[in-house]
C-alpha cells in the first residue's frame, strides 16, 4: 500500500513538471493579417491599453506586451543583445532612450513620424519619437500648508522654512531631469548644496516613487511634494474628488523646476518586424492615438503631436511655460545620478 | 546483531554506535554517479556568478572601487549587516520554538498552524508594508524592518526544523530522561541537537535572504546595501556597476557560509538509533496549553492576519477598475504550474547535491554544495538578466521567455531552500539501510526511491514548500523571463499596484496566500497519515 502511495507521489512530481513544461499556453499569439509585433512598455497601462487595442482594430497587426519598469526593459535588451524578440519600447521618460540610443541599439525613426511632433520633443539624432508629455508641478495639502507659504521656484526647496514639509522622491527617474536642470543653470557646486538642503528638509519622507509621495501629501502626511501632474488627476479618478485633499501649484515660469518630460518610444535595430515597428510608432503619434491620450483614456498626459489638444481639465501644454531645457540636454540623466548620489540621496 | 536480513517495523534495530560513515570501508567506491550530477548542477547554479564577473569586468575596477569606498556604502554595509544578524536570531528563536509547539506537543489545532505558520512567506512584500505602515509611525527604519522581515522570513527556519522534529528518533530522549537529565537540559542538548543542522541551515538561509533584502527600503525606509544595487539599475542604467556592487554581497555570503559551517562543527548528526520508525508521543503541555496557544496565535495574528486585514479592507474601499488586465483564475493557474514545477524541480535536483554532501563529505564535494548557497545573495534580477544573457547568446535563444526557462530560473533561485529542507531529514536515512538494501538486490535508484527518499520524506515535503511558497511571490526575475502574454497572481497585482489601483489587487493577494497555503495543507495531511500508520505499531 505505501508502494502505491510513493508511486502516485512519484507520479504527481512528474505531473507537476510536465505542467510547468507545458504551461507555455500564455504565449504570443499573431493577427488576422498574420503579424504581429513585441512591445516592451515601461508606459502605464492607463495609457497603452486603449492605445494598442486602437492599433490592433486598425491595422490587424497583434501587439505582444511586455511591461515591466522602463530601467529594467532598457537592460533586458542590452543583455539581450541582437536577438532580442523586442520590436517596440515604449518609455515614461526619455533617458532609457537616450541610454539606448548611445548604445546604438535603435534603429532611426521615419522622418514622417518625426514630422507628426514638435522636433523638441524627439530625439535630436530622430531614433526615437516623443509621445506623450508631463510637466512637473507641485503637490501640496492645504490644511498642512498655505498655498502662499509654497516655494514659487524649486531651488527655494532648500530653505530651512520647509524642514519636515517636504516629501521627496529622489530615485524616481521623474526628478532627474528637474536636477540636471538645476546643474544646468546653477553649475554643480550649487547644485549639491541645493540636494543638502533638500535632504535636510526631507529627513522622515523619503518616498520609492511619485504615487507614494502624492498618495502622502492628500493623506497629510507630508505637506507638499514634486510630482508630475498627471498622477494628481490619476489619484483622484482612482479614490474619488470626495478624498481629494490635495492640490497642485505651478513654479514660476521658466523656473528650472517647471520641465516638460517627454514619453516615448523607439524602434530597435535587431527587430525582426521592422516594417510594422514602424507602422505601430507613426500611428502612435497619429490623431486618432493622441486624442486617446489626451481625452479617451485614464492617461491624463499631454498629447505631443501638433493640433492635438488635451481635453481634461488641466492647463493645456500650450499654456505651459516651462523652463527651456531641451531634451538632448536633458540626455540620460548620469550628471544628474552622480549628484544624487554624491548628496547620498540615492 | 539481527540474524534475520529484513528489518521489519517491530524490530527496534539499535545500531551499535561506531565509527561514522567516512570511516566505514567504502565497499562501494566513490559515488561517481552522484558526483556527476552534483557537478552539473552546481555548474547550472554558478551561471549568474559567471555573468556577473563578465558583467563586472565591463565596468571596471576603478569606477566599483569608487562606489564601494564612500561613506554612503559603510552605512549601507552596516544597516546590512545589523539587519541581518538580528533578524537570523529572532528568526531561529520563533521558527524553532513554533516548530516545537507544532510538531512535539499537544497543542490544539496542529493541523491548521502547521499550514498557518508557513503561509507568511508567500505574501508580496507591499501587502505586509501597506499594512504595517497603515497601522502605526513607529514601524519605522530599523525596528519597523526587524519587525517586518521576521515575520515575513522566519517559516525559512520553521519548515526544516519541524520536517526535523517530525520523524526525530524519541529514544535519545528517552535514554537522557532515564540518566536523570532534567526537562530542559534534555531538550537543549538532546531536541535541539539533533535538530541543529536544519537550525543552522534555515538561519543560513534568512541570513542570505536578509543580505540581498531590497522589500525594507520600500517598505519602511530603512536602506540596505542592496538599495545600492537597484540604484545603478535603476537610476544610472549601470548593470555593470550594480554586477560588481553584487559581488560584494557575494563575499558577504562567503563570510556568512563560512560562519555556519564553523558552527555546524564536524559533528555528527547523530544517527544511532535512527533506525526505529517511532514517532516521538507528543508532550503533554497541562497547563501550559493556553499560553502557548496564545502565542502561536499571536504569531499566525500579527504575520497573517495584518496583511489580509490591509487587503480586505483595499477590496471594500476600492473603486471601479481603471485598468483591464489577467482574470484571477489564469493567473492562479499560471502561479501554481509554475510553482508546482519549480519545486519538484528544485527538489529533485537537491537530492543528489544534499546526499553528496551529508554522507559522502569530502573537501571537493562540500565546496561543490556550499557553492549552490551563493545564488541567494544575488538579486532575482540578476539572475534573470543572467539567463537572458546566456540564451541568447549562446543558445541561440533557444528556450528564451517560455514556461520551461521560467521554471528552471526559480528553481535556480531558489535551490539553496530546497537544500536545507532535503538535508533536515536526511540524517533519519543512514547510509546502514541503503546498504542492506543493496545487499539484497535491488537497483541502486530503487533503494534511493524506497528506501533513502521515503525516510527523509518530511524534508522533502519541506523542499517543496519552500520553493513554492517562495516561487508564488517571485515579482522581478519573472517579468523578465515569463512568457510574453502570460501573468502569474504577482505580476498581476504589481501591474495593478503600481497603477495605485488598489481594490484591483488586493484580491491578487489573497488568492496568493490561498494558493500558497495548498501544498502545505496536502502535503502536511499527506505526511501526517503515515505518521499516524507508523505509530501503530
Amino acid at each position: 500500500m505505501r508502494v502505491n502511495r510513493w508511486g502516485s507521489v512519484q507520479a504527481l512530481a512528474a505531473a507537476a513538471l510536465a505542467c510547468g513544461l507545458l504551461a507555455g499556453c500564455g504565449g504570443s499569439s499573431t493577427g488576422a493579417s498574420g503579424q504581429s509585433i513585441t512591445l516592451y512598455s515601461g508606459q502605464h497601462p492607463q495609457t497603452t491599453d486603449k492605445l494598442i487595442a486602437a492599433f490592433e482594430k486598425q491595422t490587424g497587426i497583434t501587439v505582444n506586451v511586455r511591461s515591466d519598469d522602463e530601467d529594467v526593459l532598457a537592460a533586458q535588451i542590452v543583455a539581450e543583445g541582437s536577438r532580442s524578440p523586442a520590436d517596440v519600447l515604449y518609455t515614461e521618460n526619455s533617458p532609457p532612450l537616450q541610454f539606448l540610443q548611445d548604445k546604438g541599439l535603435l534603429a532611426a525613426v521615419k522622418p514622417a513620424t518625426l514630422a507628426a511632433t514638435p522636433a523638441r520633443y524627439s530625439s535630436p539624432r530622430g531614433d526615437w519619437v516623443g509621445i506623450s508629455a508631463r510637466v512637473s508641478v507641485l503637490i501640496y495639502n492645504p490644511r498642512l500648508i498655505a498655498r502662499g507659504q509654497l516655494p514659487s521656484s524649486v531651488l527655494q526647496l532648500a530653505d530651512p522654512r520647509y524642514k519636515g514639509k517636504l516629501g521627496l522622491a529622489a530615485g524616481e527617474t521623474d526628478f532627474q531631469p528637474i536636477v540636471t536642470s538645476v546643474l544646468r543653470s546653477q553649475g554643480k557646486a550649487a547644485t549639491l548644496r541645493w540636494l543638502a538642503g533638500l535632504k535636510a528638509n526631507a529627513t522622515g519622507h523619503l518616498y520609492p516613487d511619485n504615487e507614494t509621495v502624492a498618495n502622502d501629501v492628500n493623506r497629510g502626511t507630508a505637506a507638499f511634494g514634486i510630482i508630475n501632474q498627471y498622477y494628481w488627476y490619476r489619484m483622484r479618478s482612482e479614490v474619488g474628488a470626495a478624498a481629494m485633499h490635495s492640490k497642485l501649484a505651478y513654479f514660476a515660469p521658466r523656473d528650472p523646476g517647471y520641465v516638460i518630460d517627454v514619453s516615448g518610444a523607439a524602434a530597435l535595430k535587431s527587430s525582426a518586424h521592422p516594417a510594422a515597428a514602424q507602422r505601430f510608432l507613426a500611428f502612435l503619434v497619429g490623431q486618432q492615438a493622441q486624442e486617446i491620450i489626451g481625452a479617451h483614456s485614464a492617461s491624463y498626459e499631454y498629447p505631443v503631436a501638433s493640433g492635438v489638444t488635451s481635453a481634461a481639465a488641466e492647463t493645456p501644454l500650450s499654456k505651459l511655460q516651462p523652463n527651456p531645457i531641451t531634451v538632448g540636454e536633458l540626455g540620460d540623466g548620469s550628471p544628474a545620478v552622480a549628484l544624487l548620489r554624491q548628496a547620498g540621496l540615492l | 546483531m539481527a540474524s534475520s536480513p529484513t528489518l521489519t517495523r517491530d524490530n527496534h534495530q539499535q545500531q551499535a554506535p561506531g565509527p561514522g560513515p567516512a570511516a566505514r570501508p567504502r565497499r562501494m567506491g566513490r559515488p561517481w554517479a552522484l558526483i556527476a550530477a552534483c557537478t552539473l548542477i552546481a555548474m547550472i547554479l554558478a551561471l549568474p556568478l559567471v555573468f556577473l564577473l563578465i558583467e563586472a569586468r565591463g565596468s571596471g575596477a576603478s569606477t566599483i572601487a569608487h562606489l564601494i569606498f564612500r561613506p554612503l556604502t559603510a552605512t549601507l554595509l552596516w544597516n546590512t549587516i545589523r539587519l541581518t544578524v538580528v533578524v537570523t536570531a529572532l528568526c531561529a528563536v520563533i521558527g524553532t520554538a513554533a516548530a516545537w509547539c507544532v510538531e512535539r506537543t499537544d497543542l490544539p489545532g496542529r493541523r491548521v498552524w502547521a499550514v498557518l505558520l508557513v503561509v507568511p512567506l508567500a505574501i508580496p512584500d507591499f501587502v505586509i508594508s501597506f499594512g504595517w505602515a497603515s497601522l502605526s509611525t513607529w514601524i519605522q527604519g530599523f525596528r519597523g524592518a526587524v519587525l517586518v522581515m521576521t515575520l515575513a522570513v522566519y517559516p525559512l527556519v520553521y519548515l526544516p526544523v519541524a520536517a526535523s522534529l517530525r520523524g526525530a528518533d524519541p529514544s535519545q530522549e528517552e535514554v537522557a530522561r532515564s540518566l536523570g537529565t532534567g526537562r530542559v537540559r534534555t531538550f537543549i542538548r538532546i531536541t535541539l541537537g539533533q535538530a541543529r543542522g536544519a537550525i543552522l541551515g534555515g538561519c543560513l538561509l534568512v541570513a542570505m535572504v536578509m543580505l540581498a533584502e531590497y522589500g525594507a527600503f520600500e517598505i519602511v525606509g530603512y536602506q540596505t546595501f542592496t538599495t545600492e544595487i537597484f540604484t545603478e539599475i535603476k537610476v544610472a542604467f549601470s548593470l555593470p556597476a550594480a554586477c560588481g556592487l553584487s559581488l560584494v554581497l557575494v563575499l558577504l555570503s562567503l563570510v556568512v557560509l563560512g560562519g555556519e559551517g564553523v558552527t555546524r562543527g564536524k559533528g555528527r548528526i547523530s544517527r544511532s538509533g535512527a533506525l526505529t520508525q517511532r514517532v516521538s508521543p507528543p508532550l503533554r503541555l497541562g497547563r501550559a496549553r493556553l499560553p502557548v496557544l496564545a502565542g502561536v496565535v499571536a504569531l499566525a495574528a500579527l504575520a497573517l492576519g495584518v496583511p489580509i486585514a490591509a487587503s480586505i479592507y483595499w477590496m471594500t474601499a476600492g473603486l471601479p477598475p481603471a485598468i483591464t488586465g489577467v482574470s484571477l483564475l489564469a493567473a492562479a493557474g499560471h502561479t501554481a504550474m509554475y510553482g508546482a514545477a519549480a519545486a519538484a524541480l528544485a527538489t529533485l535536483m537537491a537530492v543528489p547535491v544534499a546526499l553528496l554532501a551529508v554522507r559522502h563529505a569530502g573537501p571537493v564535494r562540500q565546496f561543490l554544495e556550499r557553492s549552490t548557497y551563493l545564488v541567494l545573495a544575488m538579486p532575482g534580477v540578476v539572475i534573470a538578466l543572467a539567463l537572458s544573457y546566456f540564451t541568447e547568446r549562446y543558445a541561440a535563444g533557444f528556450g528564451y521567455q517560455t514556461a520551461s526557462l521560467l521554471v528552471l530560473a526559480y528553481a535556480i533561485m531558489f535551490f539553496p531552500l530546497a537544500l536545507v529542507g532535503v538535508k533536515a531529514s536526511l540524517a533519519r536515512a543512514p547510509a546502514g539501510l541503503d546498504e542492506v538494501a543493496r545487499s539484497l538486490g535491488e537497483p541502486r535508484l530503487a533503494v534511493l526511491c524506497r528506501v533513502t527518499l521515503r525516510l527523509a520524506g518530511p524534508g522533502l515535503v519541506a523542499a517543496f514548500c519552500l520553493v513554492f511558497l517562495s516561487a508564488v511571490t517571485e515579482l522581478t526575475a519573472t517579468l523578465i523571463l515569463i512568457p510574453t502574454g502570460a501573468a502569474t497572481l504577482a505580476t498581476q497585482f504589481w501591474t495593478y499596484e503600481t497603477n495605485l489601483s488598489y481594490g484591483q489587487a488586493a484580491p491578487f493577494a489573497l488568492v496568493m496566500i490561498a494558493v500558497a497555503a495548498v501544498p502545505s495543507y496536502v502535503l502536511g495531511r499527506f505526511f501526517d497519515r503515515s505518521a499516524d500508520s507508523k505509530v501503530r505499531t
